[in-house]
């Protein structure tokens, strides 16, 4: 059960918050102009990396806002919280 | 009579209040400051349970929250009973009554210790060999196992007793109140920190303040003196809590920590009622500092588990804390020098001690030489090979130890005796430690595994850091305290320790008899029975995983998860398997430390609390009006509204006739709705609808279908525009949160650019569906001056209108095909709009109906619901919806996808309409479909997803998904049940009224 700061609300209880996958995959502009292949990329592939993972994060019984983390999956260790459409910090 | 095996005053036990409670139906006496196994041990009883799986006589082995054996019954046969319970902690209180458990008919005559005597034929795998085969036969191997075996009875009725939550937020938490931890907590506090310390056991001060051995001195005093003044320094320090009773159950990651507090489980009966009996503490610390200690291991000989055989250290514990003596005629077997001050300390008191068995060549301590001095006679290089004693152990039989420590040599003394202290040097308490997350690293010196590498802001220190000297202890914890709080000095940088030397130990994982291995029972793990034998023929069997060898043994996978002999476990494969201790790595300890009771785990959420409900404003007409109610999420709903003793079959068909005769009405208050506003609204709309939705004009309504991206159905509902930049979604019940969530993901990630903002609106609105031919005549009555022609208020539109000066929306729209009207009041006048429409209905029957005629009318329509036609794996065209889809729409959510060659197969299953040949068969929901009986395998095409018996056409319908579907229109399939096959017919989903004629009757 870990602690997670929210950008808007601060450090609240990790219950609080849902998780939602792999960060920094764009849905893309023009879905009718991709092949199958494609499109299966953007809908089914994610990564699952036993380290540091980029993710979204979503402060569902809070804010309701949605935020990016970057978080090693190994320890649950949480290097960095950033806003939607902010750039991720460089490693 | 009992012997009575009380030696000296202790200031622990109050003499002067006696206690009288009950073991296994028998009457005993002990004082207040008891627990259960001092009391009994006081009395002479050591038989307290049989083992699990061979039934065998156990007795009490350890003083502490480790105990393997002494398990028992609290309070049997009353609302407070609790299984599973260690007499080593429970504190005896007057009219305590407690009683053996694992065995029947009673402790001292089991019928299962006749598995003792079959013990060749339970070995390691046992249950996995013998009860796989043949498969058929499980259930009566099942009923056998639950019968012999039995882990105590859970309470039949409900618990008395209150159990609370508590949120706890420190800057230090010191678990273990030992010395390590009493001087840690102080310094901590001392220093500005906020500090908790918990301890498991009632009082302060671990095992040093019983401590007795005379040639260890701080500041000249005695060990337990000096303490003794620490911890009355406690009291004056601001910033520091203490709670006793307190035990860690669970370490998580960032420092969370959760604690249970017992608070009444010592008072008598009377004085537990309208307290809270535990609380779990929901500990978030900057810095943990764990103290917590470290367990004495037994060592595994031959015969190792009879009554009597108990711990070293546990024995000096009752002997100086308690002030019991274990036996009358003590004997004790170690590998280092802490059974010499167990033995003094009996001897001490004048109680017999008759020898030592060392295992070691010599050692040079004074203690030592000290029970030399007072003629205890010692047996170096002894081992013992046998013990003897069914119910209670008599005798020990020794022999002299070869060189190696592999073999036995020489003549078999035996020594009589009635208590056994076994010492097998400790074990650093590192469960919490690892429940963390943190790693330990194998010390090949001291042969165990210690603290290494930490996952957040921890410390260990004491004996769960490894440090087992008083002097070692206080000199790292100060360094460790300094380091860790960044502080300069401490108020024991200057105290003088002195220490008796202690020689090192020999381990010895599995010692030697004279018999061979196969004819011996040394037990590793008490609690399940899990011998050396065990262990070894797991790896002869080719298990070399540490975990598939516990599992396939069951070793340490008992309640108290293998605290004793793990370490024995690990080292007898390692020492068979011919590997470093270190490599093999240990099996992981979980949560809980110690069993937790369910209320604790729960807390206030019982009863009503236990779930969250929701009920719309009609709520309390709904109940005076008898109905029955279903939860659908966390609503309940009206079900059905019996009357007059019908089944639930007669209500529904009679709401059913009614609703489409005359009038129905339908508390439609939990669908979902979500009010959208701003300037991109319609495009919004655009985007995550399948229909377009710029050109719906203000004051209409539309019907849109929800797809996930991946093109499957996700929710569906009608929404409204209320004007230029505003709707109103309406959503299902149980998707009403998932699809705000869902949409706001949209909005925020995807879409940032588009100005609209989402607000739900679910409980602010009740909704009244009013349906059927006379639902005009009765909102006529209702709102007499709004306008209800076709022309002014046609079908999927909307108005604005009062109820008296009650402000509605009325959506004219219907989910059973009927001409109906919804409409929607601000929450709190609900119950008055129901019953305004409830008493202007009267003149034509007006039927209030609940969701199974919802369910039904909307049926007989064709009309999906999503969840229950759908599973999420249906798109619109598998639904036979391809009228709702926009070809010419660029993109909306789920559009690609449904272009894939997947989605795009002809053979998907199809949303298609089901008729019996015999009308009066209702399908079981659920059911598969087949075309062809007497196929192997049957081909399954799908299954019903709905299906009732239709009042208003008097035959039996279903839907139904079936593969390729679509194109099977007049097929012949059946339906294979347990007792028959029945024929069915594909036919149109729509059932009733194709045309839809009577949404303008
Ligand atoms: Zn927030």
């Amino acid at each position: 059960m870990f602690l997670i700061n929210c950008p808007y609300c601060g450090e609240r209880d990790q219950q609080e918050f849902k998780a939602g996958g792999e960060a920094h995959i764009e849905r893309p502009k023009q879905p009718t102009e991709l092949s199958d292949d494609e499109w299966a990329e953007y809908l089914f592939m994610r990564k699952n990396i036993k380290g540091v993972q980029f993710e979204r994060w979503n402060h569902a019984h809070g804010c309701r806002k949605w935020f990016n983390m970057v978080r090693d999956t190994s320890n649950d260790e949480i290097k960095a919280i950033y806003k939607m459409g902010e750039k991720p910090p460089s490693q | 009579m009992t012997k009575n095996l009380r030696v000296k005053t202790s200031e622990y036990i109050d003499e002067t209040n006696r206690i009288s409670f009950k073991f296994n139906g028998k009457t005993y006496h002990g004082y207040k400051g008891d627990t259960l196994a001092s009391a009994l041990l006081a009395n002479d009883v050591h038989l307290v349970g049989r083992s699990f799986k061979y039934h065998r006589p156990r007795g009490i082995m350890t003083s502490g929250s480790e105990e393997p054996n002494a398990i028992v019954q609290i309070n049997p046969g009353t609302n407070r009973t609790e299984p599973n319970v260690r007499a080593t902690e429970v504190e005896i209180y007057e009219g305590l009554e407690a009683s053996s458990q694992n065995c029947w008919p009673s402790v001292e005559f089991d019928i299962g210790g006749i598995n003792n005597f079959l013990s060749p034929f339970f070995p390691a795998g046992f249950y996995y060999k013998t009860f796989m085969w043949p498969a058929s036969f499980w259930e009566k191997y099942e009923f056998f196992i639950r019968h012999s075996a039995g882990l105590g009875k859970s309470p039949t009725s409900s618990d008395p007793d209150v159990y609370d939550h508590r949120n706890v937020h420190c800057d230090v938490l010191v678990v273990g109140a030992g010395i390590a931890g009493i001087l840690a907590a102080k310094n901590a506090a001392k220093n500005n920190f906020k500090t908790l310390l918990v301890d498991e056991k009632n009082e302060l001060g671990g095992s040093t303040i019983y401590e007795n051995n005379e040639f260890n001195k701080i500041d000249n005093k005695k060990p337990s003196e000096w303490l003794k003044k620490e911890i009355e320094d406690l009291k004056d320090i601001e910033n520091l809590e203490i709670k006793t009773r307190t035990s860690v159950a669970a370490y998580h990651q960032y420092n969370y920590l959760l604690a249970r507090e017992n608070l009444t489980d010592h008072l008598e009966t009377k004085d537990k009622t309208n307290k809270i009996r535990q609380r779990l503490l929901k500990i978030r610390a900057k810095k943990v500092i764990l103290a917590t200690g470290a367990l004495e291991r037994p060592l595994i000989f031959n015969n190792n588990d009879r009554p009597g055989i108990i711990l070293s250290s546990a024995v000096k514990k009752y002997s100086e804390f308690y002030g019991v003596a274990c036996g009358s005629k003590n004997v004790f077997f170690t590998n280092n020098d802490s059974a010499y001050e167990s033995a003094l300390s009996l001897y001490n008191k004048g109680i017999n001690v008759e020898a030592i068995i060392d295992i070691r060549e010599q050692s040079e301590s004074k203690i030592v030489k000290k029970v030399e001095e007072v003629g205890i006679k010692i047996y170096w290089s002894y081992s013992i090979v046998d013990t003897a004693g069914y119910k209670r152990l008599n005798s020990v039989s020794i022999m002299k130890l070869s060189n190696d420590g592999t073999s036995v040599t020489g003549s078999k003394i035996s020594i009589s005796c009635d208590c056994l202290g076994v010492a097998g040097g400790w074990t650093p308490a590192v469960h919490l430690y690892t429940q963390s997350g943190s790693k330990l690293v194998f010390d090949e010196e001291k042969n165990v595994f210690l603290p290494n590498q930490n996952t957040s802001n921890q410390i260990s220190v004491g004996s769960c850091g490894g440090d087992f000297k008083i002097d070692e202890i206080i000199k790292n914890l100060n360094q460790k305290l300094k380091d860790n709080l960044n502080i300069k000095e401490t108020d024991f940088d200057n105290i003088k320790v002195e220490i008796d030397q202690e020689n090192s130990k020999r381990n010895i994982w599995l010692l030697p008899s004279n018999k061979p291995l196969g004819k011996t029972k040394p037990f590793v793990d008490y609690q399940n029975d899990a011998t050396a034998k065990d262990i070894k023929l797991a790896l002869r069997e080719g298990f070399r995983s540490i975990e598939h060898v516990k599992r396939y043994t069951t070793t340490g996978m008992g309640t108290d998860q293998g605290k004793l002999g793990n370490m024995h476990a690990l080292g007898i494969i390692a020492d068979t398997a011919g590997v470093k201790m270190g490599e093999l790595g240990t099996t992981t300890f979980r949560p809980p430390y110690t069993p937790l009771t369910f209320g604790t785990i729960v807390g206030r959420n019982v009863g009503k609390f236990f779930d969250i409900f929701r009920r719309t404003p009609m709520n309390d007409w709904h109940v005076e009006n008898k109905a029955k109610f279903e939860n659908v999420g966390q609503w309940k709903r009206a079900w059905y509204y019996p009357i007059n003793g019908e089944t639930m079959h007669q209500a529904v068909q009679r709401e059913s006739k009614a609703a489409r005769e005359s009038a129905g009405i339908l508390d439609a208050s939990t669908l979902g709705k979500i009010d959208i506003q701003g300037s991109d609204a319609s495009e919004f709309l655009n985007r995550i609808y399948t229909n377009a939705w710029s050109k719906l004009a203000i004051g209409k309504c539309r019907y849109g279908l929800m797809l996930n991206e991946d093109g499957m159905v996700y929710d569906d509902g009608v929404t409204t525009r209320l004007g230029e930049n505003h709707y109103i979604m309406s959503t299902t019940t149980g998707g009403a949160a998932n699809v705000l969530g869902k949409l706001e993901d949209y909005l925020q990630t995807e879409w940032p650019e588009l100005d609209v903002y989402l607000t739900s609106v679910t409980d602010h609105y009740a909704t009244a569906s009013l349906c059927g031919p006379n639902s005009k005549n009765i909102l006529k009555k209702i709102i007499p001056d709004l306008d209800l022609s076709d022309e002014n208020f046609p079908h999927m539109s909307f108005k604005e209108a009062n109820i008296g000066n009650i402000k509605c929306r009325i959506m004219r729209i219907s989910f059973t095909g009927e001409h109906s009207y919804e409409i929607n009041v601000q929450a709190s006048y609900g119950k008055d709009l129901w019953e305004k429409c409830i008493e202007a209905g009267k003149e034509f029957n007006i039927t209030p109906y609940g969701t199974e005629t919802m369910h039904l009318l909307r049926a007989e329509k064709g009309f999906i619901i999503v969840g229950q036609d759908t599973d999420g794996t249906m798109t619109p065209i598998d639904l036979q919806m391809d009228w709702i889809v926009s070809k010419k729409k660029y993109d909306f959510i789920g559009k690609r996808s449904l272009y894939r060659s997947d989605t795009m197969k002809e053979d998907r299953k199809q949303l298609v309409g089901l008729l019996t040949d015999d009308p009066e068969i209702v399908l079981e929901e659920g059911a598969q479909i087949v075309s062809k009986l007497n196929q192997s395998p049957v081909e399954m095409l799908g299954h019903v997803t709905s299906s009732y018996f239709s009042p208003n056409l008097n035959k039996s319908i279903a839907l139904a998904v079936v593969r390729g579907g679509k194109d099977m229109m007049g097929k012949k399939l059946f339906i294979p049940m347990e007792d028959k096959n029945i024929n069915v017919t594909v036919a149109n989903p729509v059932f009733y009224d194709e045309k839809n004629e009577r949404l303008n009757a």
